[in-house]
């Protein structure tokens, strides 16, 4: 076993963990930090991958901004402990079965292919050459993915838009 | 750094980790004392003299009582993460200073070693990805105690470093443009020998910018709403005694140190001086940058004590003002103008003299939108606010 692979364990198993546990801890707070944990545990993926772009990127969008803002959140609303029976009823119950069974069908179909070692042979080749540089992926973004990205920043310009202009109208209604 | 033995490469790596680990405490050190005495100097008064020549002891004699005293965890906390949260605001402070490059390099058997801990390609995003982390250690400290005013005063920093962070992020874009890598290593040697050859004038708004935005992610006054001490007890760290209360002392100055090394290297021109850095052999260069490096970032660091006694502090609205309707354009006209004129001109000079125009055409225009748009405040607040503050005035 070469030093990536025990790396690649320990990223994935923390991971893993981080991710149960933010199903499984009751307090929304900790909850929120497990999911940090894995974003973490995810960003190392990244860096084995040699896409420290990425890597930076994810910590800094999800680690650092999105969830800053979400425990800000749970604070400001000061939630308490969930229970399950209370959150889990009817509709919403339906709803997290079928998601639920529709993930467990893709992990499997990917488990599946990755031990018929199909699906892993061919993401190999692509971490070295595709993701490395900042350069290389600010190259692919204003060259060959240049309309998806004109749409996603157009797409983010509406939600700034959209914002702004609830805040606007609430705080019309206050005065 | 590519082609040396893996035992070098682990040894010199190593014995830097150690230099800068220690350098870093023993700065927060010299920094508590010179912050007193400075302010102590300001203030017409003396300051601690009585520990040692000078008062040069007494950080020694207050880490000794923080060490000694009780370790008090109060029963209404959150014990794990009350224990935590200290730590999660002092890792970052230390872990951030890893990429940043404090001289050129000395050259030791045969082996050249620069002088950074980690030379990675991605540094000045690290760095972003660092200090962002930084605001959980206060946040989460701040709910743990279970206290309102330690509560507010997370909810306060955690709103404010969200909000300066974005000017954090877009005041170097201009400076990655024109040096094309995110290696800090790479955008100090772009920067040349001489002060104005130094990212400072050519992108002197964001420069501006990315200072106040510095000072406000440090929570240093006038930004220190996080604890201000007339309306919030101490803040965040209102439940914290002893060894607990140290970590947090001892982040707030880190992220002074590194934040002031970051600043030197980005806008101040890392380890050059009028050519200074070359002098010597290849020893001796090496010495000599990272003395100039150090002074520079010493320098910076006194500036950080003179602006806390000469500046007040912000009330909390001034405070969102500030970072969204003027730090932000500025920082933003800063990536368009520098984009622009960098590719019709392709002059630094031109970017300068640009950067500072448009800086100055988007501040009047916004103060202008501000005094036109002005509502009438209350003529007398309601004086209950003040003494309750609710989580809402908090943010609003």
């Amino acid at each position: 076993m070469n030093p990536e692979q025990i790396l690649f364990i320990l990223f994935g198993a923390v991971a893993l963990i981080g991710a149960i546990a933010v199903i499984s801890f009751r307090h929304p707070i900790y909850s929120a930090l497990s999911l940090i944990v894995t974003f973490f545990a995810q960003a190392g993926l990244f860096v084995l991958l040699g896409a420290h772009f990425v890597a930076a990127a994810q910590v800094i969008v999800y680690a650092g901004a999105i969830m800053v803002l979400f425990l800000f959140v749970i604070m400001l609303l000061n939630l308490g402990t969930l229970s399950v029976k209370g959150a889990m009823s009817g509709k919403l119950k339906g709803f997290a079965i079928i998601l639920g069974i529709l993930f467990a069908a893709e992990g499997i179909y990917i488990a599946v292919n990755a031990l018929n070692d199909t699906a892993v042979a061919s993401a190999e080749p692509a971490t070295e050459s595709v993701t490395t540089t900042t350069y290389q992926i600010g190259e692919l973004l204003f060259s060959k993915y240049l309309l998806p990205f004109e749409v996603t920043s157009l797409i983010l310009l509406a939600a700034l838009i959209g914002v702004i202009v609830l805040v606007k109208r609430g705080n019309q209604d206050e005065s | 750094m590519e082609n040396m033995p893996l035992l070098v490469l682990i040894l010199s790596s190593v014995v830097k980790i150690l230099i800068i680990v220690h350098m870093l405490i023993i700065g927060v050190m010299i920094m508590i004392w010179a912050e007193r005495r400075v302010s102590g100097w300001m203030q017409d008064r003396l300051g601690p003299n009585r520990v040692g020549p000078q008062g040069l002891l007494q950080p020694i004699a207050d880490g000794l009582k923080f060490m000694f005293k009780e370790d008090l965890i109060p029963d209404h906390v959150d014990k794990p993460l009350y224990v935590l949260a200290p730590a999660m605001l002092l890792v970052p402070a230390l872990i951030t200073v890893a990429v940043v490059p404090f001289g050129s390099a000395i050259t030791l058997f045969g082996y050249e070693i620069p002088l950074q801990i980690a030379s990675i390609n991605i540094g000045i995003l690290y760095i972003l990805a660092i200090t962002s982390l930084g605001v959980y250690g206060v946040v989460l400290g701040a709910w743990a105690s279970n206290n309102k005013y330690s509560l507010l005063g997370g909810l306060r920093s955690s709103a404010q470093m969200i909000s300066y962070e974005l000017t954090l992020g877009l005041g170097i874009i201009g400076i990655l443009m024109l040096t094309s890598s995110l290696s800090l290593r790479a955008i100090a040697m772009e920067q040349g020998a001489y002060p104005w050859q130094w990212n400072f004038l050519i992108h002197f708004p964001a420069f501006l910018a990315f200072t106040t935005a510095m000072y406000a992610e440090t929570n240093r006054l006038p930004f220190d709403l996080a604890e201000a001490e007339q309306e919030l007890v101490a803040g965040y760290h209102t439940e914290y005694s002893s060894m607990k209360f140290a970590m947090f002392f001892m982040a707030e100055y880190m992220n002074m140190i590194v934040g002031s090394a970051v600043t030197v290297t980005l806008f101040l021109g890392g380890w050059h001086f009028f050519g200074l850095e070359n002098v010597g052999g290849p020893v001796w260069s090496g010495l000599i940058s990272f003395g100039i490096f150090f002074v520079k970032t010493a320098i910076f660091l006194f500036v950080f004590i003179w602006v806390r006694w000469t500046l007040p502090r912000f009330r909390y609205d001034q405070l969102m003002n500030f970072g969204w309707k003027f730090l932000l354009p500025v920082a933003l006209t800063s990536i368009v103008v520098t984009g622009t004129l960098w590719i019709m001109t392709g002059s630094r000079l031109v970017v300068g003299i640009g950067n500072v125009v448009a800086a100055f055409i988007v501040v009047s225009i916004v103060a202008g939108l501000l005094v036109m748009n002005k509502t009438p405040e209350p003529a007398i607040r309601d004086n209950d606010q003040h003494v309750t503050p609710s989580a809402l005035d908090a943010i609003e």
